[in-house]
């Protein structure tokens, strides 16, 4: 039986065995006197008797199906005759794919070698045995999992802890997949940072000024050194990131500021959600914004006043990228001025002072460490952004303080380097994650100040 | 509770639907109360605020009811009542700190030496500055002890050099009886005081621009016994040069530190007497009953 069938007919079997074991508690229970006589109540009986059917099974189910494949690949090269084992795993590879495609019809067992075609009839029946072997196995796990907590329904045992702790355990699994999932992530962009360091040294990636990622494809390429300097990068992020940031800051805070304090009731019902509606726009779409209409419109102001800007600039995307965190620098501040208490507001209030000497004196400094926080969460989004800065910014990447250039940041390289066929061992496309590590870092460094910041600070008016 | 007893039951009903006829003789709760009738002396030949009439509604909801009321210059005059019976909403007009509530409306006559609060004209800074006030809950800012007292004397401009602000401050912490506990640290936070330091800090905060009138609503309310006692004579002392309107739920702190005592009951000022005579002779049976404890 597949596995797709094998888990609906596990979870049937799982409420069967709620609802028999619900029952068998409520029979137990009644000649006793009623269920307050049995340890816990038949929802907890009949809740252990689903987990103790589902859990083991689904176990079983899925340690098959990860070995499954190794397993039998390991039993049908065995069968094949001494003289033709693959002696290297590229080999083996290509020998398996041959046995399953002939297996699968794909290709006629007439074309290939008598031992390939018949390793392909042994891997046919062994993976209908398997399948068998499996559907019984489960099953079996399921009703013998089920039928032992049925024995166990009686009312000296606690079926309340067992459920409780079955539950947390069930929960620290989630967990611990979502924290294992980071650490995998980070552990292979270290490694391939680490292979990446071995072709170009750490000082040249931080310290030069020039970065050029073609590398030659034959020996005598011209001109296609590579060059690995990742200083024109960040001064470009650097350059977008703090352009976007001039326009957040001001335009989030004081939007803010007017939302908590000033604005009544059904503005602010309003208003909030819409500004907040900011940061659902895709940045795709920002980013054909900055392009198609932001940028030529720099170039044309400037090319007014005499200066001469390139069709794709810094200032474009660090602008359009501006107003896109407007609502994180907003929503935040927002939060964390309406968090101060309105008895701090009349203490002020109540000595003549005026709503915005009182937002000035007492509540921006009460605010500040949140606000400070919304500003570097909204720092991290900028560095972080591509698309916008792909679209607007372009790919050149020059060195320059010069907004009305164009330029290009670390996460739009990632992505050039990536895209498309690529082989995956060259410098080139190792650098990427050279690449993203450092990036990784300076995110990372940027939120733990942030949350040092707000943790210092936070119990100050509590 | 009902299903036990049905007579009782019966008997709410029966409450509940007839007119406002007394079911039992004596219950307080059945006395109908004429609105804008207050009985003994709310009346002042020189009065500090003059109020008339004054009506408070919170959207439909009428939270005072026609209640006017004299307060004289350097009284202490204490509100007494139940829980939600507008006294402390009657004290945040006397400062219109119920501008910020927008769905608040204040409407009769609200003079302070004979100029209109309510004016639309009033300026509402220049109002607070005369009259302060003092919360139930301590609320000084997460700023040092110094700049607590510095705040209102910086808005207004009151010093002008820093030897005249240190001065102001030093004065405000003597008045509140603070400055030996303080003096050494006043550039330490306000928030690590204790409650009762902290409470005696707003007061020394609210004196410093020198107000002519401080409201307190429920000043020890959030204090122990000591602290309690502590601000009750910092009171008996301010009341030589200010005028204040207390609101306390105590009716022993009511009788120690005030001249008239004021009984609100349902938003309605019932009585209005000398704080002997209400505490030992009150006119009005709602009064009785309250300090002697039957409802509250």
């Amino acid at each position: 039986m597949e596995t797709a069938n094998l888990l609906p007919l596990v979870l049937v079997l799982a409420v069967v065995a709620y609802g028999l074991a619900y029952m068998r508690s409520r029979a137990v229970a009644a000649p006793l006197g009623g269920i307050r006589n049995l340890k816990a109540l038949p929802f907890y009986y009949a809740a252990r008797a689903a987990l103790w059917c589902a859990i083991p099974a689904l176990i079983v189910l899925a340690a098959w199906a990860g070995f499954e494949g190794k397993v039998i690949q390991g039993i049908v090269i065995a069968t094949l005759p001494q003289d033709s084992w693959p002696d290297s795993p590229g080999q083996a590879s290509l020998i398996l794919s041959q046995i399953s495609n002939v297996a699968a019809g794909k290709l006629d067992p007439e074309f290939v070698p008598e031992h390939i075609a018949g390793a392909a009839s042994v891997l046919e029946t062994m993976k209908s045995q398997s399948a068998d072997f499996k559907a019984a196995l489960v099953l079996l796990v399921a009703v013998s999992g089920a039928a032992f907590a049925w024995t166990r329904v009686s009312p000296h045992v606690n079926a309340r802890i067992n459920v409780e702790t079955t539950l947390r355990r069930i929960f620290f699994v989630c967990a611990a997949l979502a924290v294992l999932t980071t650490a995998g992530i980070v552990f292979s962009v270290i490694f391939e940072t680490v292979r990446f360091f071995n072709r170009v040294p750490i000082s040249e990636f931080l310290f030069s000024t020039s970065w050029s990622p073609q590398t030659a494809l034959r020996a005598d390429q011209v001109g296609s050194e590579g060059a690995f300097g990742v200083i024109p990068l960040f001064t470009g992020t650097l350059l977008i990131s703090a352009i976007a940031l001039l326009v957040a800051v001001p335009v989030g805070l004081l939007s803010a500021i007017y939302l908590s304090e000033y604005a009544s009731k059904r503005v602010r019902s309003t208003a909030k959600p819409v500004l907040e509606m900011l940061a659902g726009i895709p940045t795709v779409v920002y980013g054909f914004f900055a392009a198609l209409t932001v940028a030529p419109f720099i170039r044309d102001v400037a090319a007014m006043v005499g200066l001469e800007a390139s069709s794709q600039s810094a200032l474009a995307a660090g602008l359009v990228m501006g107003i896109m965190i407007v609502p994180f620098v907003s929503s935040l501040s927002d939060d964390v001025i309406n968090a101060v208490p309105q008895t701090m507001r009349d203490g002020s209030l109540a000595l003549g002072a005026t709503q915005s000497e009182t937002m000035k004196k007492v509540i921006f400094p009460a605010a500040l460490p949140g606000i400070i926080g919304g500003i570097l969460l909204a720092a991290s989004r900028a560095i972080g952004e591509t698309m916008i800065v792909v679209m607007a910014a372009g790919l050149a990447a020059n060195l320059t303080a010069n907004p009305l250039e164009s330029v290009t940041t670390v996460t739009v390289q990632i992505a050039t380097l990536l895209v498309g066929d690529q082989e995956f061992d060259s410098a080139k496309t190792l650098s990427a994650f050279a690449l993203g590590m450092l990036l990784f870092i300076v995110t990372l460094l940027l939120n733990v100040i942030a949350l040092k910041i707000v943790r210092k600070y936070r119990e100050q008016y509590e | 509770m009902n299903t036990m007893n049905p007579s009782i039951s019966a008997e709410a009903d029966m409450q509940d639907q007839g007119p406002a006829i007394p079911v039992r003789e004596n219950n307080p709760e059945d006395t109908v109360i004429e609105e804008g009738k207050t009985v003994g002396k709310p009346f002042a030949a020189d009065p500090k605020f003059k109020l008339r009439n004054v009506s408070v509604s919170y959207g439909k909801d009428r939270a005072i009811k026609d209640i006017s009321l004299d307060i004289g210059r350097n009284e202490v005059i204490s509100f007494i009542g139940p829980s939600g019976c507008g006294k402390s909403t009657f004290l945040r007009c006397l400062n219109r700190m119920n501008d910020s509530i927008d769905i608040c409306r204040v409407t009769g006559e609200l003079l302070l030496d004979d100029e209109d609060i309510y004016h639309s004209k009033r300026d509402v800074v220049e109002l607070r500055a005369r009259v302060g006030m003092v919360f139930q809950k301590p609320n000084p800012f997460p700023k040092s002890i110094y700049d607590n007292v510095a705040y209102g004397p910086r808005i207004h401009g009151l010093a002008n050099r820093k030897s005249d602000l240190d001065d102001i401050v030093e004065n405000s912490l003597r008045k509140a009886g603070l400055w030996d506990e303080a003096k050494d640290r006043l550039d330490s936070i306000a928030t690590g005081m204790s409650g009762g330091q902290q409470q005696r800090l707003c007061i020394a905060r609210a004196i410093a621009v020198s107000p002519e009138v401080i409201l307190m609503d429920e000043p020890c309310s959030a204090l122990d016994p000591i602290a309690t006692a502590r601000v009750e004579e910092l009171i008996a002392e301010m009341s030589e040069s200010y005028t204040i309107v207390i609101v306390t739920h105590s009716m022993q702190q009511a009788a120690r530190v005030s001249h008239r005592t004021a009984y609100f009951h349902l938003g309605h000022l019932v009585e209005v007497n000398e704080t002997n005579k209400v505490f030992t002779s009150p006119e009005h049976q709602l009064t009785e009953s309250y300090i002697t404890g039957r409802f509250g």
